[in-house]
């Protein structure tokens, strides 16, 4: 059965896919299938944003995620400003609370945050006036990336509940992995896990997902497979032995694809490791759907900027 | 709930059948008329009045559908009820350029709809002319707008509610103006 879109969001912020309800997930995946429509028209601008700023915070590099919000402000008439770590005073030491503090004297709408810590954006959305969206902390949450994901699966399944989605890789370093988990299970879907023994954190299975250490375990019957990235900047050394030894047992290879319903749906958060983790002939396969991925994440992040600018809170007693 | 009927199944047939007989008689050229209902009751009162000028002309003229909702002047902290508009399909099947637009909308009200209308029309195209259709105009305008064809005119008071029911949506059919009794 569909679950009931809420009337809007309960929170100012978007920090994370666990304080939401399985009817505001729908409420956003909603929101982002019809705001798709605008990228194909003539003008590819509304403009529900006009007069809106939005300070775009990334402490840590990030091209993807930083574009596709950008391009989403500007899709709906907000004024974007963007700022990275390298080239401000957080480098001359300023902590995360004072930059913000001082950016939220210029009076921003909004603040997309990527941080290295965990809690960083729950941290600034107690402290700051404006609405934060959190856009990846630490090894924490990644919010707007699991609602791309599940707009994906969506739009091409027609439904999340009932699918049988593995995700395979760095699941210790994996931010994504754990909205994702805790996104599916409330929209019903069966989430299986595999990686390395070694990048599986302890209590893993607490998020509400099976978890396996070999590939072959969660591929069989799978309706989507979800291959993370090995995150080799984020270890202080290799948890597995080498790169070649982590692509003989757990890299998608059209073999190991096979195992999975034929019709399986092949998907990356990217930046992809071509060889490593995914196999040239699957990530550029007929079941790859890894660059509607992106153009779903345009949308995603359209629909929260839309949804938060709404306000919040009780609704007047009209 | 006091509510008071102003058209009924047949009284809203009737007013779309009048204004499609008045649209033949006034678009010089019938084939460049093009029907947009904005979400969501223009869009089935629209198809209605499609399938009238087709009774009348034998020529069906396209449909489409328009969602005016990231045009509205009320989004964000101007809106009482802290709740975004839901959003629904923007549906032209053809382009826009060049066409007469017939835009079809369930009632007119402040006039701020039909504003949004427009600036989301524009956005598609450059119609030779832009119409307006509406089944029923309940006055109390906030912008200088006015509609070139009128089901019915319904003068009201603005505590009142003008409620249109469709059968493609409500199940039921008919106009009515309902009152919260005190």
């Amino acid at each position: 059965m569909r679950v009931q879109p809420a009337l809007r969001l309960a929170g100012k912020d978007l920090v994370g896919i666990d304080p939401l309800s399985p009817g505001e997930i729908q409420l956003l995946l909603d929101t982002a299938e019809e705001m798709r429509a605008i990228a194909e028209r003539p003008i590819k601008k509304v403009p529900a944003l006009r007069g809106k700023t939005v300070v775009n915070l990334f402490m840590e590099a990030s091209t993807r995620t930083r574009f596709s919000f950008e391009v989403a402000e500007k899709r709906l008439s907000a004024d974007s400003l963007n700022f990275s770590a390298s080239a401000s005073s957080v480098s001359k030491g300023e902590t995360l609370i004072d930059t913000a503090r001082n950016l939220e004297a210029m009076q921003p709408d909004f603040i997309v945050l990527r941080h290295q810590y965990a809690g960083a954006p729950h941290q600034l959305a107690r402290i700051l006036k404006a609405s934060v969206i959190n856009a990846g902390d630490g090894a924490h949450e990644h919010p707007t990336q699991a609602l791309l994901d599940a707009l994906t699966i969506r739009i091409r399944r027609g439904t999340l509940a009932g699918q049988v989605v593995a995700i395979i890789g760095d699941l210790q370093h994996s931010r994504v992995v754990r909205s994702n988990v805790l996104l599916l299970s409330r929209m019903g879907a069966t989430v299986r896990v595999a990686g390395p023994p070694s990048l599986i954190p302890i209590g893993m299975e607490e998020l509400g997902c099976e978890v396996h250490r070999r590939i072959e375990d969660v591929l069989a019957g799978a309706d989507v497979v979800m291959m993370l990235r090995i995150q080799l900047e984020r270890q202080g050394r290799m948890n597995f032995p080498s790169v070649r030894e982590y692509y003989d047992f757990f890299a998608l290879t059209p073999e190991r694809l096979k195992l999975a319903k034929k019709d399986c749906l092949v998907m990356h958060p990217g930046p992809i490791n071509r060889g490593v983790e995914i196999d040239s002939r699957v990530a550029d396969g007929p079941q790859s759907v890894i660059l509607e991925q992106v153009t779903n994440g345009v949308a995603v992040r359209m629909a929260v900027l839309y949804l938060l600018a709404g306000g919040h809170g009780e609704p007047a007693s009209d | 709930m006091h509510r008071v009927q102003v058209l009924d199944a047949r009284g809203i047939t009737r007013a779309l059948e009048r204004i499609a007989a008045e649209l033949v008689e006034k678009v010089a050229d019938e084939k460049l008329l093009y029907l947009v209902g904005v979400q969501t009751r223009g869009v089935p009162l629209a198809r209605r009045l499609a399938q009238a000028l087709a009774a009348n002309t034998g020529a069906q003229p396209p449909v489409g559908a328009l969602d005016i909702s990231l045009y509205r002047d009320d989004v964000g902290p101007w809106r009482a009820a802290h709740q975004q508009p839901v959003l629904h399909a923007t549906d032209l099947p053809h382009s826009i350029d060049g066409r007469v637009i017939c835009l079809v909308d369930d009632v007119l009200y402040t006039g701020r709809t039909v504003r949004a209308a427009l600036d989301t029309l524009m956005d598609y195209g450059r119609p030779q002319a832009i119409r307006l259709v509406v089944l029923v105009d309940r006055g109390h305008r906030e912008l200088p707008i006015a509609a070139d064809y009128v089901g019915r005119t319904v003068p009201t008071a603005r505590d009142e509610d003008v409620q249109v029911r469709l059968r493609e949506s409500d199940g039921e059919e008919g106009v009515w103006i309902a009152k919260e009794v005190v």
